[in-house]
């Protein structure tokens, strides 16, 4: 028998071509994918002009998602994804997504079948991490380890130690993924799991929708974590076959893998929540707000919250409702596949009747690109993930994060509040 | 190697978006991006810093996005070295694999306050304080990444294999 291993550190070892690796150790592993996106690429592509080796070690194996500032704000955004597109066709890369084709990229990728269970991947963009969902490592690096990634396939890591979150439970009705991710950072705090694993595991994860599981790896960063993963389990897999012909390999954590912390999370305890400006961790149930917070736009979108199941929430609180007077609602599918099954299933009829606007897939707002800027002063209530300073707009703006029952919910209202 | 220069004071979870918000990330021109590096929480930044200058934070230095921007502005700014008690750990990669040094540690984090005069060896990982006479012993980097530095990055390390 060997020394135990957690589910990440499994991972790792596999590719690195190790039969064991520990916390703390560096190693370099072979990765399955590469990605960037219209504002990290361009930078990665200069990078890789410096190196002396100018071919892609796999023109299959790196996704380019034009998604950020598109379709394009300004000539200056127009400008980086033209020379993103001028890279993609002089490599002939497989897995270039331009307008029309594109999505957000961590909502893209897996409804692409481009990551599978047991992966590595890698990709400029922080928000990497959400692939955890599907029982993959993939973690958020910079620019420069794109470009490296890029010509040699291959990536330094320091393997991490872990955390283990043991969820049991049910979710109430209104309680989904941002809900239990929240709940975990305002438990823990932004850098409560730096460079750490955040490993979910337990009976509760059978009452978690892949879209719910997404959702809460997405989140593992704003707790400093280095990937957030859940194992793989028949809802995983019935995901995979839908959508993937890559063939996945299933890593278990080893009963005896040791974690620097755990800790245990009933779903069915848990009620909606909200991250006050200016960090995530600065979490209350919605319940426990005493001063009603008067809003000016909800967005509900992005890489956290633009899934299929989240726009049936919307529209399920929305429906037969109106957006209050004065508030803009500002509804963002994740990509063209969830955007058309959302015009199909009839939810943008519903988003449309209630006031709202449903903008094309882009990143825009989350990160105060485009399509929803706020003034100063302003307050949002909004499905993305970070309610940092000036965030989406006004250095004196203020988000409130939430789930997109809550952020319909208020929407309606005017004020934070959840679906009664 | 040393740095040497008049140390600036920030708090804790010091966010990329502050470093550099996001609505000049379209900006490909690094001195133009410099220009507004700090912007949102130090509205004075770009003018205070010479050339060698110190940034000391709490904890969490660079949560956040993975933007590499948010680096490079610090080192085109002319920073020296950025200490703090952590750092989130994309910044951190980014930070080696682009050549600005930084540091980890929680008594110099502490102790130095705004303007103090400041000193590193980054052999050694010790960190001086001028002003007020005092040491500090800083977290070392492990080997691996101790060669990133010294070939001033990761894509001359990758070139030079």
């Amino acid at each position: 028998m060997g020394k135990p291993m957690t589910m990440t550190q499994k991972i790792l070892a596999d590719h690195a071509g190790l039969p064991y690796v520990e916390a703390g150790q560096l190693i370099e592993a072979n990765l399955d994918l590469v990605l960037g996106n219209d504002i990290t690429s361009p930078v990665a592509i200069t990078e890789m002009g410096k190196m002396s080796r100018q071919e892609v070690f796999d023109k299959d194996k790196i996704a380019l998602v034009m998604d950020h500032f598109v379709p394009n704000k300004d000539i200056k955004s127009a400008e980086n994804c033209k020379c993103v597109r001028d890279f993609a066709c002089k490599h002939e890369i497989s897995n270039y997504f331009d307008v029309g084709e594109m999505g957000i990229e961590h909502a893209l990728l897996p409804e692409k079948g481009l990551t599978v269970a047991g992966d590595v991947v890698i990709g400029a963009d922080s928000h990497t991490c959400t692939y955890g969902a599907l029982g993959a490592f993939s973690t958020g690096v910079g620019s420069t380890d794109m470009a490296a990634g890029m010509v040699t396939g291959r990536a330094w890591f320091k393997v991490p130690s872990a955390i283990k979150f043991n969820i049991t439970g049910k979710p109430s009705k209104w309680v989904s993924g941002k809900d239990v991710i929240l709940h975990i950072i305002g438990m823990i705090g932004v850098d409560g799991a730096l460079y750490k694993s955040m490993e979910f595991t337990g009976d509760g994860i059978k009452n978690l929708s892949m879209d719910d599981r997404f959702t809460i790896s997405n989140m593992a960063i704003e707790a400093g974590g280095k990937n957030g993963i859940f194992p793989v389990d028949e809802l995983t897999e019935e995901y995979l076959k839908e959508h993937s012909i890559r063939p996945y390999k299933v890593y278990e954590a080893d009963p005896d893998a040791v974690y620097d912390e755990e800790y245990t999370i009933d779903l069915s305890t848990l009620k909606p929540t909200v991250a006050f400006p200016h960090l995530p961790e600065n979490t209350h149930t919605v319940d426990e707000i005493s001063d009603p917070v008067k809003i000016d736009q909800a967005v509900i979108g992005s890489c956290t919250n633009g899934r299929i199941d989240d726009l049936r929430t919307a529209a399920e609180v929305l429906k037969g409702r109106h957006v209050k007077k004065g508030v803009r609602c500002i509804i963002l599918p994740a990509t063209q596949a969830i955007y058309l099954q959302a015009i199909e299933e009839g939810l943008v009829k519903t988003f449309i009747e209630a006031g709202a606007i449903v903008s094309t897939p882009t990143c825009g707002p989350c990160l105060g690109g485009h399509m929803g800027i706020l003034a100063s002063g302003e307050k949002c209530v909004s499905t993305t993930n970070r309610n940092f300073v000036g965030r989406m707009g006004a250095i004196d703006s203020e988000i409130y994060l939430a789930s997109p029952a809550v952020a319909a919910a208020s929407a309606v209202e005017g004020y934070i509040c959840a679906p009664r | 190697m040393n740095a040497k220069g008049t140390a600036y004071k920030y708090g804790d979870n010091v966010d990329t978006d502050v470093i550099i918000p996001a609505r000049y990330l379209a900006i490909q021109d690094r001195t133009e991006l410099a220009t507004h590096c700090m912007e949102d929480i130090d509205k004075d930044f770009v003018n205070k810093i010479k050339k060698g200058d110190i940034v000391v934070a709490g904890k969490n230095f660079g949560c956040g996005s993975s933007r590499e921007h948010a680096p490079l502005v610090i080192k085109v700014s002319g920073v020296s070295c950025v200490i703090a008690e952590t750092f989130a750990r994309i910044f951190y990669r980014n930070a080696i694999n682009i050549g600005l040094p930084i540091i980890e540690c929680r008594e110099a984090s502490e102790r130095i306050d705004d303007k103090d005069e400041v000193e590193i060896d980054f052999d050694s990982g010790m960190i001086y304080n001028r002003t007020k006479g005092e040491e500090y012993k800083g977290q070392p980097f492990p080997e691996f990444m101790q060669k990133i530095i010294k070939a001033e990055g990761l894509v001359n390390y990758i070139n030079g294999q």
